[in-house]
């Protein structure tokens, strides 16, 4: 009995909600599940490609994540969009290059590491390639923000969006001096070989790599903002700045805290795009940026989740498009998911931040 | 009175007649010159464009190339062979070799400027209506995908269902000329604007620009213009005070586009061929950092902005170039003598974005209520140089 009751009440509020929502939505909701119904029939008609695809999109998704994560960090706490955090990216897949292939600061620290070299030093070089990226970029973040944003603080928020501009061009601009403007290739480190038996779905090493990496960084952010101190200042200072100052949390250090983290994150995924892809390019940061900024975007921006689960759609949409729309309408697919998201549902899927209002409670 | 009168018409009056003048002076002194003013000019008005959207309203567009990219387009699909499946030929002057009807569509180049000009302001509150309700940096991202998807659209349009529509990377080829038939034989380079006798085009696109800043005078004095100024400062009392935001922004943009529009297919009648890779993000941010060099919403910085920007890109950097290449040569080293300093012009620009938002965000000649606007610290507004709302 319970049970059928509960069913009515749920087909109740469902048909209430459809007699509420507005033609946009309607319309939002029948044209996703169009497209979810295509992917359907694809998926019926050749399984294993469909799951391959969508493990390929996975991957893919989990490093545009992590930039995600960057841009909504940012934005949760300064309600600015970090137009440089995308560049960011690019230079951390280029100071992990340059570690992997031995010529880091012009020393010739150890010889280049390639697919020859054995295991050990591979797997200590990605290592080593990893952590300084990741220090780099989030120093270079530090930096940034304390150069470019922070005398910028109380000015109109265009303002400061422009500035990040400017940096995302300058930051490019120091890409193309040092490694040209051609694509540079990568060592390939990561076996491209199928993990799984068989040839009907593809899962490779380089896929399982990738995981392997974002996880655990995925967990420690997590725990860094939901249980440390500094994490705790973190969510202070978003929810009301002045307030967090007037209980003494030291504001500027906990932003400077904040792109710190987003540049560690942002330098760990261009380290992991270039392994996985095997090429990097000095404006790839430009294109991976937006994506990931639609990710963060489609999550909520300013919501941790959101981001992830935006970066992981982001990447599938992609792969999808990939596949069954054609490589060249990827990007276009993208970005109108971005145009959409932000006219439709500016909060995103699960974003609780109004973009046509005035903004959160971060400002006064 | 004589003194005001004095101040507001003479410098306009010897301005002008200077840039009237100038072809006599490039002539005289062999400056060759010619080219490169032309695209500054055409530079001028979509600085002037922007400036209607960023300057007056305070809307953030990242996407303006977009303008710039359709109005060019409609000048190749009108103005070209591009459409051979058709022959049609209305009042254009373009000649066949033959004699016979030419395939395609020419249309003459002024009707061609006017359907452009329409044609971008229609995209432009087609783009606008759904979007501008956004709050400004969302705004601006949203123009930035607008910006991203037509150009790449463009690339991917030679094969729509299997109609060629834009002709892929390859871009549209032989764009008319323009040119006006009804004179006499003694002004054949009127008749038929060619590439040897540029004053013909000197000529229209300075008409063109005095258009485009009579345009922005008279809007920015109208009520229009002050109903700009009234949403761009506080949105919320503006709307209270019986202004439509959405509408007022949704002019803004609209007539920005046409000069967009316009100053493309200007261009793409000029350059002749137009590619979707001459139409990248690199140019929206260009023309935004000319309106933000010279002063938002002041018509003299703007023109000021985009001559200096374009004469950076035409002349001082070749020139640098040349000093590091010598410097190179002097020293032995193959690092410098082969640098090519024009390719990291964005460089430069990226650091004028930066500087000029950190130290003088009002710009070179300010406008004077948008200077007080930014430099108001109370908190952190919404739009570029409104104060906040509680």
């Amino acid at each position: 009995m319970t049970t059928g009751d509960a069913t009515k009440t749920l087909s109740g509020a469902l048909l209430e909600g459809l007699r509420h929502s507005s033609w946009q939505s309607r319309l939002a909701v029948a044209v996703v599940a169009l497209m979810l119904a295509l992917l359907l029939v694809q998926a019926v008609q050749d399984p294993g490609q469909f799951t391959s695809q969508l493990l390929i999109g996975l991957t893919n998704g989990a490093i545009i994540a992590l930039i995600a994560l960057g841009y909504t960090l940012v934005y949760g706490i300064i309600e600015l969009i970090n137009f440089a955090h995308g560049d960011n990216f690019m230079i951390g897949s280029f100071v992990g290059l340059t570690v992997l292939s031995g010529t880091l600061f012009g020393l010739g620290l150890f010889a280049p590491i390639s697919g020859d070299s054995g295991t050990i030093i591979k797997v200590a070089g990605v290592l080593i390639a990893l952590v300084v990226a990741m220090a780099a970029c989030g120093l270079l973040n530090v930096g940034i923000e304390r150069i470019a944003y922070k005398p910028l603080r109380n000015s109109p928020r265009l303002a400061v969006l422009i500035t990040a501009i400017g940096m995302s061009f300058i930051l490019q601009n120091v890409g193309l001096v040092w490694k040209g403007p051609a694509q540079v290739p990568f060592p390939d480190l990561i076996s491209s070989a199928n993990i799984l038996p068989g040839d009907a779905i593809v899962f490779r090493w380089k896929d399982l790599f990738v995981l392997a990496v974002t996880i655990p960084l995925l967990v420690g952010l997590s725990y860094f903002i939901k249980n440390t101190k500094q994490g705790k200042a973190m969510r202070a200072v978003a929810q009301d700045k002045e307030a967090a100052a007037m209980v003494g949390i030291n504001v500027n250090r906990t932003i400077s805290v904040t792109f710190l983290l987003g540049g560690i994150l942002a330098g760990a995924s261009g380290v992991m795009y270039g392994l996985f892809n095997g090429i990097t390019v000095f404006n790839v940061g430009f294109t991976q940026g937006l994506y990931a900024f639609t990710a963060a975007v489609l999550g909520g921006i300013g919501n941790l989740s959101g981001a992830v689960v935006g970066g992981l759609l982001i990447g599938i949409i992609g792969s999808m498009a990939d596949q069954y729309v054609g490589v060249r309408w990827t990007s276009i697919v993208i970005f109108a998911v971005l145009v959409l998201v932000l006219v439709f549902r500016p909060t995103g899927l699960l974003g609780d931040r109004s973009a046509t209002q005035g903004g959160g409670s971060g400002r006064a | 009175m004589r003194g005001v009168a004095l101040k507001r018409f003479a410098l306009p009056a010897v301005l002008i007649t200077l840039a009237f003048l100038f072809p006599l002076l490039d002539d005289g002194l062999g400056l060759g010159l010619m080219f490169p003013i032309i695209v500054i000019a055409v530079y001028v008005m979509l600085a002037l464009g922007l400036n209607i959207v960023i300057g007056f309203a305070g809307l953030l567009d990242l996407g303006f190339v977009a303008f710039y990219a359709l109005g060019a387009y409609v000048m190749g699909w009108l103005a070209s062979s591009h459409f051979n499946q058709v022959s049609f030929s209305f009042l254009s002057t373009a000649q066949s070799l033959s004699g016979g009807a030419r395939p395609g569509i020419h249309i003459s180049f002024w009707i061609v400027l006017l359907v452009a000009g329409a044609f971008t302001a229609l995209c432009g509150v087609l783009i606008g209506a759904p979007t501008l309700r956004l709050r400004g940096d969302y705004l601006a991202i949203v123009t930035l995908g607008f910006g991203e998807i037509i150009p790449r659209f463009f690339q991917n349009g030679d094969n729509l269902g299997g109609f060629n529509l834009t002709n892929g990377t390859v871009g549209i080829k032989s764009i008319d000329s323009p040119g006006i038939p009804f004179l006499p034989e003694s002004l054949s380079s009127w008749q038929r604007f060619g590439t040897l006798d540029l004053n013909p085009w000197y000529y229209t696109i300075l008409v063109l620009v005095l258009i485009t800043i009579f345009v922005n005078i008279r809007l920015r004095d109208s009520r229009l213009g002050r109903a700009w100024v009234s949403v761009r400062e506080d949105e919320t009392a503006a709307a209270a005070m019986g202004i439509n935001p959405v509408t007022t922004k949704l002019w803004a943009y609209a007539l920005g586009a046409v000069f967009g529009g316009i100053a493309g297919a200007f261009y793409g009648a000029f350059i002749k061929s137009i590619f979707p890779t001459s139409f990248s993000f690199n140019i929206s941010i260009l023309i935004l950092c000319m309106v933000i060099l010279g002063g938002m919403g002041n018509i003299y910085g703007v023109i000021l902005g985009a001559i200096a920007l374009q004469g950076i890109n035409f002349y001082l950097l070749p020139q640098i170039n040349g000093w590091v290449h010598a410097i190179g040569d002097a020293l032995g080293s193959p690092l410098l003598s082969g640098a090519d300093i024009p390719k990291y012009n964005f460089f430069i620009f990226g650091i004028i974005l930066v500087l000029m938002m950190l130290l003088r965000p009002e710009g070179i000649i300010p406008n004077r209520q948008r200077q007080e606007e930014l430099h108001d610290d109370s908190t952190g507004g919404d739009a570029l140089g409104g104060t906040a709302r509680a």
